[in-house]
């Protein structure tokens, strides 16, 4: 049995005065995928920040492949997790290729340039996430979407043993939501690889991952495989709002309530979360 | 490759850059051929065949070793160092309106300076080390200032930056009303910049040298820097000791150029922003080819600055903004990728 690519024990996590998680024990090995789910502001970027070693945990140890950060070091942690971060900061212009190639950083010694081997896997990445074409252009004139895609393609470069992926579809239209999911699961299960994502749409989170963990918002939370954690009773708890479950055994989907004024009372009744979606029906 | 396309483009501004010196060494009121200038600088004394001949060599070394070259290094070695600190600015605040002025370096040595020269201290050495001190000073008080709780962001210390800029600009006001009529003149020199009262100007060459050698030695963490503290985090920069790193550097660079030439506008925000039109944002080729690009033009603009409408000078700072602005706005106008952001 190979050791586990990212461990936690008893991980306690805050922001701000506020708990994020305590007592969080998870194990991932090699090919498994996590989904952190969660209301806006409960502290999932800020557990998946702890979890690649860029703010300290309040109690507890993460290790990285067997290893600590402190011991690992800031480039071997490089080259051994890669985090794609919910935004990008574009303060000067480059051309989308060097933008790439910008993952490559812990794989080069200092004085190293990037060889041809090195463009030739950016070129490959840019071509993975759909984006060939582009890769002269400046990234000052790309959309969303497709910078989105840009900061995958420098992640897959970096060609980390675990990846971090901080709301990965956002920007992105349908099908490329499951065109990257695909990808990245392809690449996860080909490289025996380990994935934690931060995702919203649950149906995508529960056909994309192996666990599932859900931050209540005070601290407390639920993990355990996706099949029995993301079933509609833990949904409509964890959102505050009523999800449906329908399918067969093989194909569950669950969709939330159609927001009629009936259900908009109910909701508004048991409203123990103060930011329940009230919509208003059409 | 890209590597190669960079060591020539590097050699191409390093040719220009030599060229400007002999042009700024064979220049002024005794003209000399660039053979005489190469002559005078490498040359062995007493090699003419008849006196006279002699005599016009040991005049020509004496011009060009004792008066044109100190004055040529310094502009040379400054516009270099302000280049260089205009540039790593422009990364650590990740802002290409920075410059190196922008966080009150050249305030508190203005400050320095002009207190010395109120207390009567005249040009040299003195008014040098008073100038240092001051930018010292300022570079402590926004460090000190800006790290107060803790963190170290980039607001905080822009703006922690840019007020003690603002009130170290009142203070020297301040001293220019109350100083008398007859300082005034050589006060407002220093302000606008003057590279014939260089302090040390070889003192300034090897701190340009070490300076670019460390910023090379850091330069693809700094590319990673431009795209973000989290993105360079990720891929392995300790940020904090970057930054640091970075604060203390460019400060220094820029208080060595303010200390022997004064301050100088427009080569350390523009110099950068030029080489990042033509060749790029790739820190490994931009650092060492703004530095170059701001020697040559701060070399060339001391020229014409002493020579056009010689024997009187004009302030060297004019004649840096007046060649660079319509260089950078034609640069700006045909750059294909829409604006220098």
């Amino acid at each position: 049995m190979t050791a586990a690519l990212l461990e936690t024990h008893d991980l306690a996590v805050s922001i701000g005065g506020k708990q994020v998680v305590h007592n969080l024990c998870l194990t991932l090995a090699p090919g498994e995928r996590l989904a952190i789910l969660g209301r806006n502001g409960v502290g999932k970027t800020t557990l998946l920040h702890t979890l690649a070693g860029l703010r300290a945990p309040e109690a507890g140890e993460i290790r990285l492949a067997g290893d600590r950060y402190d011991t690992l070091g800031p480039r071997c942690a490089a080259r051994l997790r890669g985090l794609l971060a919910q935004h990008q900061g574009d303060a000067f212009d480059a051309s989308v290729l060097e933008t790439v190639l910008v993952g490559r950083h812990p794989h080069l010694s200092r004085w190293d340039w990037e060889s041809a081997a090195d463009e030739h896997m950016a070129h490959a990445a840019l071509a993975a996430v759909g984006l060939a074409e582009l890769a002269q252009r400046s990234i000052h004139t790309l959309s969303g979407g497709e910078r989105q895609r840009v900061a995958l393609a420098t992640l897959l470069v970096q060609q980390p043993r675990v990846y971090l992926l901080d709301e990965p579809l956002a920007h992105l239209d349908l099908n490329h939501q499951i065109a990257v999911l695909q990808l990245i699961a392809r690449r996860v299960h080909e490289e025996h690889a380990a994935l934690v994502m931060v995702l919203h749409d649950v149906n995508l989170a529960a056909h994309f991952s192996d666990q599932a963990l859900l931050l209540q918002g005070d601290g407390k939370h639920e993990l355990g495989t996706s099949r029995t954690v993301l079933d509609a009773a833990s949904l409509s708890r964890l959102y505050g709002y009523p999800l449906r479950e329908m399918g067969d055994e093989q194909n569950r989907w669950l969709a939330p309530e159609i927001a009629t004024p009936a259900l908009q009372n109910r909701v508004a009744d048991n409203a123990s979360g103060s930011t329940a979606l009230r919509e208003t029906p059409m | 490759m890209k590597r190669r396309r960079a060591l020539i483009v590097l050699a191409m501004l390093a040719v220009l850059a030599l060229l400007s010196l002999l042009l700024s060494l064979a220049v002024g009121s005794v003209a000399l051929s660039p053979g005489a200038v190469l002559a005078a600088l490498f040359g062995e004394a007493g090699h003419g065949l008849n006196a006279g001949q002699v005599g016009a060599d040991s005049m020509a070394r004496e011009v060009v070793l004792n008066l044109r070259l100190p004055r040529a290094l310094a502009a040379f070695a400054c516009g270099g160092l302000l280049a260089l600190a205009g540039a790593l600015m422009q990364v650590l605040l990740r802002n290409p309106l920075a410059d190196p002025y922008v966080l009150g370096i050249s305030g508190g040595a203005a400050v320095g300076a002009l207190a010395a020269m109120l207390w009567g201290v005249g040009m040299g050495l003195g008014l040098g080390a008073a100038a240092f001190v001051g930018a010292m000073a300022a570079m402590g008080l926004v460090f000190g200032l800006a790290r107060g709780d803790g963190s170290w962001t980039q607001t905080r210390l822009l703006l922690t930056g840019v007020i003690i800029a603002a009130g170290c600009g009142a203070v020297v006001a301040l001293m220019l009303s109350l100083a008398p009529d007859r300082q005034l003149r050589g006060m407002l020199f220093w302000l606008m910049g003057d590279a014939g009262e260089a302090v040390a100007p070889l003192s300034a060459l090897m701190i340009l040298l070490v300076g670019l050698a460390v910023a090379m030695y850091f330069s693809r963490e700094l590319n990673l820097l431009t795209r973000g503290p989290l993105l360079a985090a990720t891929l392995g920069v300790n940020v904090t000791r970057l930054r640091l790193i970075l604060y203390f550097l460019a400060s220094l660079l820029t208080a060595a150029a303010v200390t022997n030439i004064g301050s100088v506008g427009f080569v350390g925000l523009v110099v950068p922003h030029l080489v990042r039109l033509l060749l790029g944002n790739d820190q490994r080729l931009l650092l060492p080819a703004a530095t170059l690009a701001g020697a040559t033009l701060l070399t060339l603009a001391d020229t014409l600055a002493r020579s056009i409408i010689a024997p009187q000078q004009l302030p060297v700072g004019v004649l840096t903004a007046l060649i660079g602005v319509p260089v950078f706005l034609f640069l700006l106008a045909r750059s294909p990728r829409g604006g220098p952001t």
